[in-house]
Parts: structure tokens; sequence; C-alpha cells
């Protein structure tokens, strides 16, 4: 077990290409970090980096805090599961979970130990004597699992494991994961695409964008205080509403009219003509449902919602709104790269279950103020979060990637 | 595999009429060679296709009578000259293939042209060359002699052979077991040759079968029984008395030397499973 540290890590493949720029990140003793981004951005080269598979172009790598640059996998002593699990075909499902152990030498008792105490563990004892390619996939990942967790490593890598496994097999395997590495108490890195494994699994998540880190946070962190626009539109589903307004002063002018932040709430917009307000779906809510306590905190405006889509314990209503043409092709560009489909512009809107507003109706609907962002729509910064975190640790611009790493809970202390 | 699918029967007793019809075009002449090795040499005549009566008098000839000699040293020598001349192609191509399939290095594409190159380059357009130049540095009518040319037979093929086949291998199980604490050399010997043994199997068999049966070069480069090959030894049988048509024991010496060709077929088809990959990565 140790610390991972990260120092300004680059990587340009041979073809030129810059996957990776500039990270930062301290991973501490037997923390469970989350790394998460769109497609393409990286996260399976910065983890392939971190286990000695791919070469870091420049920066350094420091595993309980020894310098491990040049160290090959063997000698970096980390486990990982490969995104597609890479088993050894020819291997039983015992020798597969015992394939480090006789790698490193173990003799027969303590490796039969070993792989019995491993498989209890993953349910997988009925299968120890099987082949691979007669396995389920979810079987197959546990056999994954196992390999990873037999010997002592000092970390585990996950590279996306679950993402091909059925919607229940996922949430158990979820559950799974976080138990065992809780028990175990082992570092770990974790790469996913999943919200909500990104958000339950890890005590922090790193967010990726085109190899530069956004931002290095708890789960809670994230969704309440996102640094940037992408960050803000990228955890969360549905994802954050943007609204574009103008700034008039201390009114903001959108296209609902006229809205006037609260006092803690209103970072100096001095310089901005034009701003963009992220509201989550649920600081939205049907007018008529609202309490009278925090009414005051929030503005009401009349929409007209055209479709209404009830879940039970909640319904999500939408907004279609017209937005002037350059803020909405900037909108247009970010869900793109959030791998979401262009939509058009409307808001997402959460009501409460118990709301009446019937589709294809005019309704009023009541936004809490106190939730609403701002954002700089050029360089995307959140300027509700940079301002209110002050001067110090100062929470990046969207290209600023060094200064997005810092983080309280990174205290990067390296243990032997 | 044809029995997995569900054909319609239209296009199933086609398909087995074609079949039957390649089976017949293919065995005809073994069947042929067989009947004539069990012929008397009065019967070879007869134009008759099973013989008048079967004799077991050809193989006594070959393997015990007066064409033993010349008949069994060239069994030795082929079995010799084509088992360390397949051994070596398969080990070299193995190692080639291996940095083809995995490796970004320079002239990859010139070492796979020629390979091709040599492959195609008429066999006998260097034989006259090659035993000038035996004869002047000693190797004529030796096995080095004829393992090398051989060599040029089967390192192309089995190149390219393992190569096609390396490239199908999940590579990313290499960097698993690096991964797992195994070395570069380590990786590939406990997981990459168990899964390359099947398509190396094949491509000895391949090799072995392409040594087994050369005729030209066994014919040129070799003058006594010390390296001749069977192929090359079958040229110079007699009958029993100078007169008599050797053909009996030709055929008689053909059916034996196809035996270790069927044998190996069959020995080696279950190494050659497909699908052994399967189940290596998720899907
Ligand atoms: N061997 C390589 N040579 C050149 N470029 C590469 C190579 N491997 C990856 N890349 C590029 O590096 C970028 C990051 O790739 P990477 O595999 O790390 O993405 P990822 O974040 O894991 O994406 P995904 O979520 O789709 O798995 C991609 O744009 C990819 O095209
Ligand atoms: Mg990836």
């Amino acid at each position: 077990m140790a610390a991972i540290t990260l120092k300004n890590i680059n990587k340009q493949y041979g073809d030129g290409y810059r996957a990776v720029k500039d990270v930062n990140l301290d991973i501490a003793d037997g923390e469970f970090v989350i790394l998460v981004g769109p497609s393409g951005c990286g996260k399976s080269t910065l983890l392939r980096m971190i286990v000695g598979l791919e070469d870091i172009t420049s920066g350094e790598l420091l595993i309980g805090g020894e310098r491990v640059n040049e160290k090959a996998p063997r000698d970096r002593n980390l486990s990982m599961v490969f995104q597609n699990y890479a088993l050894y075909p020819h291997l039983t499902v015992y020798e597969n979970i015992a394939f480090p152990l006789r790698l490193a030498k173990a003799p027969d008792s303590e490796v039969d130990e070993r792989v019995r105490h491993a498989a209890e563990l993953l349910e997988l004892t009925e299968h120890l004597d099987r082949k691979p390619a007669n396995l389920s996939g979810g079987q197959r990942q546990r056999v994954a699992m196992g390999r990873a967790i037999v010997r002592e490593a000092q970390a585990f890598l996950f590279d996306e494991p679950l993402s091909n496994l059925d919607a229940k097999l996922r949430g158990q395997m979820r559950t799974e994961i976080s138990r065992l590495q809780k028990r175990l108490g082992i570092t770990t890195v974790y790469v996913t695409h999943d919200q909500v494994e990104a958000m339950t699994l890890g005590d922090r998540v790193a967010v990726l964008r085109k190899g530069v880190l956004q931002q290095v946070a708890s789960p809670r962190e994230l969704y309440e205080r996102p640094v940037n626009l992408f960050v803000a539109g990228f955890i969360g589903s549905p994802p954050m509403n943007f609204i574009p307004a103008t700034v008039e002063r201390d009114e903001l002018h959108t296209p609902f009219g006229q809205w006037r932040l609260p006092e803690g709430k209103r970072p100096d917009l001095s310089g901005h003509e034009i701003v963009l307000l992220g509201a989550r779906p649920e600081a939205f809510e049907d007018a008529a449902v609202v309490s009278e306590t925090i009414r005051d905190h929030g503005v009401e405006f009349e929409a007209h919602v055209d479709v209404i889509e009830w879940l039970g314990n909640e319904q999500y209503a939408y907004v279609p709104y017209e937005a002037p043409d350059d803020i909405s092709a900037q909108l247009a560009d970010l869900e793109r790269e959030l791998d979401s489909e262009a939509m058009r512009t409307q808001l997402v809107v959460s009501l409460d279950a118990t709301s009446r507003i019937p589709e294809g109706s005019t309704a009023q609907l009541w936004l809490d103020l106190r939730k609403v962002h701002v954002f700089d729509p050029a360089s995307g910064t959140n300027l509700t979060v940079a301002q209110s975190s002050g001067n110090g640790a100062a929470k990046a611009p969207a290209g600023d990637a060094s200064a997005a790493a810092v983080d309280e809970s990174a205290d990067g202390s390296a243990q032997g | 595999m044809m029995d997995e699918r569900d054909l319609p029967t239209r296009e199933k007793v086609l398909w087995w009429i074609a079949g039957v019809v390649v089976i017949v075009y293919a065995l005809f002449p073994v069947v042929w060679i067989v009947a004539l090795s069990f012929k008397t040499p009065s019967d070879l005549g007869s134009k008759r296709f099973w013989p008048t009566s079967w004799v077991w008098e050809n193989y006594d000839n070959i393997l015990a009578g007066d064409a033993q000699e010349l008949f069994l040293s060239a069994l030795r020598n082929s079995i010799g000259i084509s088992l360390i001349a397949t051994f070596i192609s398969v080990v070299l191509a193995t190692f080639a293939a291996y940095a083809i399939a995995r490796l970004d290095f320079p002239g990859k594409r010139v070492i796979l042209t020629t390979a091709l190159a040599v492959a195609i380059f008429p066999v006998i357009s260097i034989v006259t060359p090659l035993f000038n130049l035996w004869r002047n540095i000693g190797l004529y009518d030796t096995w080095p002699g004829l393992i090398i040319p051989y060599l040029s037979l089967t390192l192309p093929i089995s190149i390219w052979t393992l190569s096609a086949f390396f490239r199908q291998i999940p590579w990313e199980l290499e960097q698993a077991a690096q991964v797992d604490g195994a070395t570069t050399w380590q990786a590939f010997r406990k997981v990459i040759v168990p899964l390359a043994a099947p398509g190396v199997f094949t491509t000895a068999i391949i090799s072995f079968f392409i040594a087994w049966n050369d005729f030209v070069y066994g014919i040129s480069l070799t003058s006594t029984e010390r390296a001749r090959p069977v192929p090359a030894a079958l040229a110079f049988f007699t009958g029993a008395s100078q007169f008599e048509d050797p053909a009996g024991s030709i055929a008689a010496a053909a059916v034996i030397v196809t035996i270790p060709v069927v044998v190996l077929v069959l020995l080696f088809q279950r190494r050659i499973v497909s699908g052994l990959t399967q189940g290596a990565v998720k899907g």
C-alpha cells in the first residue's frame, strides 16, 4: 500500500498527439480516487502510465515516495483490472488467479490458501476448475478482480471494469468493489464513464478533459461547487441547465425575466456583459408546491412546459426557450464535448411528484437563486465559486490544471 | 464450420456433391498408388485397376530385399533433414513473426516482402549456382547442404503464417502478465506461447511437408545415400532384376512415405484447436 503522486505528468504519443497535459495529482495512501471524463480524454493513458505500460513523456511519478518513471511494470507492484478483463484463456480460473503468485514463486501451500481466500471473497469457489471461456461476463470480471487482489499490491488500478455488464450486475459489482476496497484499504484509482460509479465509489473524483485535469474534489464538492462549465455539465444527470443572461448592474436579464442574485451569492460581474447561469434541475420547482419558508430565496417565472416525464418519485419537465445564436452555438459545443446529443436550448426541470402541471401548458415555476452558479462564457470559469473560495487555494480557470489539482484533502504525504 | 449453420436442404445436397467430387478427385491417385504397390511385377501392365492377386512383394523388396539399403537410408535422411529444417525454420519464424506482429521497427515491410519474394522465386533457377557453391565449400551431398536450401522454402511461409496468426492474439494479455509481475520473456513464455502454440503447430506441419516433399533440391544436391531423401531416392529404384519395371517398388515406397504425413496430420489435428483464445476478453 502506498501513496501515488503525479507531478506535471505529460504524455505525447509517437504520432505527436498530446494525450495528457501537465497533470498533478496526489493520491493518499488508502484513498479511492475516481478518474472521469469524456471518451478520448486520456483516462486510460494516465492509468497505463501509472502502471508502467506507457512511457511518461515528462514529469515525475512517485509511488510510496519513490520515483518509478523508469521502472518496469513488474517492479511497480501495482495490480490492474483491464477494461476487457484480459484473462488467460489457456488457464483455469484457479491458475488465472494464482498467476501473479506463481510468477513470484510463492510456495504451493501459500498459493492455494490465497487463491481459495480470494475465490471465497468473490464467490468463485465453485468455478475454480473452469476455463474463462465458459464463464459469464460477471464471473470473468470477478476472476479479473481475483487476480488483482490475490497478491499484496501497492495499489489497484481499474479501467472501466464494469462497463460491459448489465445494469443489475453492475450495481452488484459496484457495491462489491466498494466493500472490498474498504476492507483491504488499498489505494485505488478507478476509471469510469458512469455517473453513478463516479459519485458513489470514490473518496475523490478527478475530472479530465482533453488531457487536462479540471478539478479534483469530493463528489459533493464537484456537484455543488464545479470550477467551470465543463465540470458543471459533466457531473450530474440530467445535467445542469445553462441559461444565458445579460448583465445590467445588479440585474440579470434572462429569457425568463430579470433576476437579482442574493447578496452572498452575487459574484463581481463588472466587466462581464453576458454570463451563463447554471442551475441544476432540482433547483427549480413548481411554484405551487414551494414551501413558504424558502419561497423568498428564489424567483417565480412563467414558462411553457412542453413535455413532462413522470418517474414516480419525481418528474421532469422540459421547457424550451429561445437563446441568442452565439450562445446556443456555444452550448451545443459544450454538449457535444460532454458526449450528450446536441439538444435545442431547453431547461430540464425537476418537479415534486405531487405537482400537477399539465403537459403543453404555461406554468408558474420557481427557481432557488441560492443554487445558481454564474459562469463566464468565454473562459468557462465558475465566477460564483471563484469568488467564494477567495484568493488562497484559488479554484483554477479551465486551462490551468496545476492549480485545479490542489485540493484540501490531498495532503500527498508519502508513506513507505 | 459447415455443420453449425442451418443450410437449406438443396444447398446442403449441393455441398455434399461438391465435397464428394473433390474427395474422389484427390484420392483417386492415392488409391491407385496403393493398388499398384500390391501388384506383382507381371501384373503391372495388366491394365486393371486392382491387383489380380494382392502381394507384399514390393514392400519386401524395399524394406528387406534388394532396395532395402537404398530406401531405408533415404528414409532416415528424409526424416532427419525435414525435422531439423522444420525445427530451425519454426524457431526462427516464431521470433521473426513475433517481432513483426508486435514491434514497430524500420524495415518491417522489407522483411515481409523479401520473404514473399524468396517464396515465389523458382527453385530450379537457384539449384545450379547452389550446386556449384556447395561443391566448392563442401556442403554437397550432406545434411546441412539440404537443410539450408529447405529453410529458404520453409522460412518465408512460416513467417507469413505465424505473423498472420500472431496478429490475432490478444496482446493485452502480455501487458496483463507484465503487470502481474512477469518479465517480458516470462510473459512471452507463459502467456503468448501457449496461445500461439496452435499456430506454431500448423506452421510446423506445413514446413515439414514442404521439406518432406521436395524433389528438386534432393535430386540435385546429393549424389549418394549420405544425404539423399526419399523423393529423390525413388528415382534410383530398380526392379528385382535389371529389366523389371520398378513401378511396384516405387509405389510401395510412395505409400510408406505418405504414412508419416497422414500420422502427423492426425496427431496435430487435435492441437490445431480453433477458438483457443476465446474467453480472454469480454464480449
Ligand atoms: N497508441 C496511441 N498512439 C497515438 N494516440 C493515442 C494512442 N493511444 C491513445 N491515443 C490517443 O490519446 C487520447 C486518449 O486516449 P485514451 O485511451 O487515454 O482515452 P480514454 O480517456 O481512455 O477514452 P475512453 O473513455 O474512450 O476509453 C485519444 O485521443 C487517443 O486517440
Ligand atoms: Mg479508455
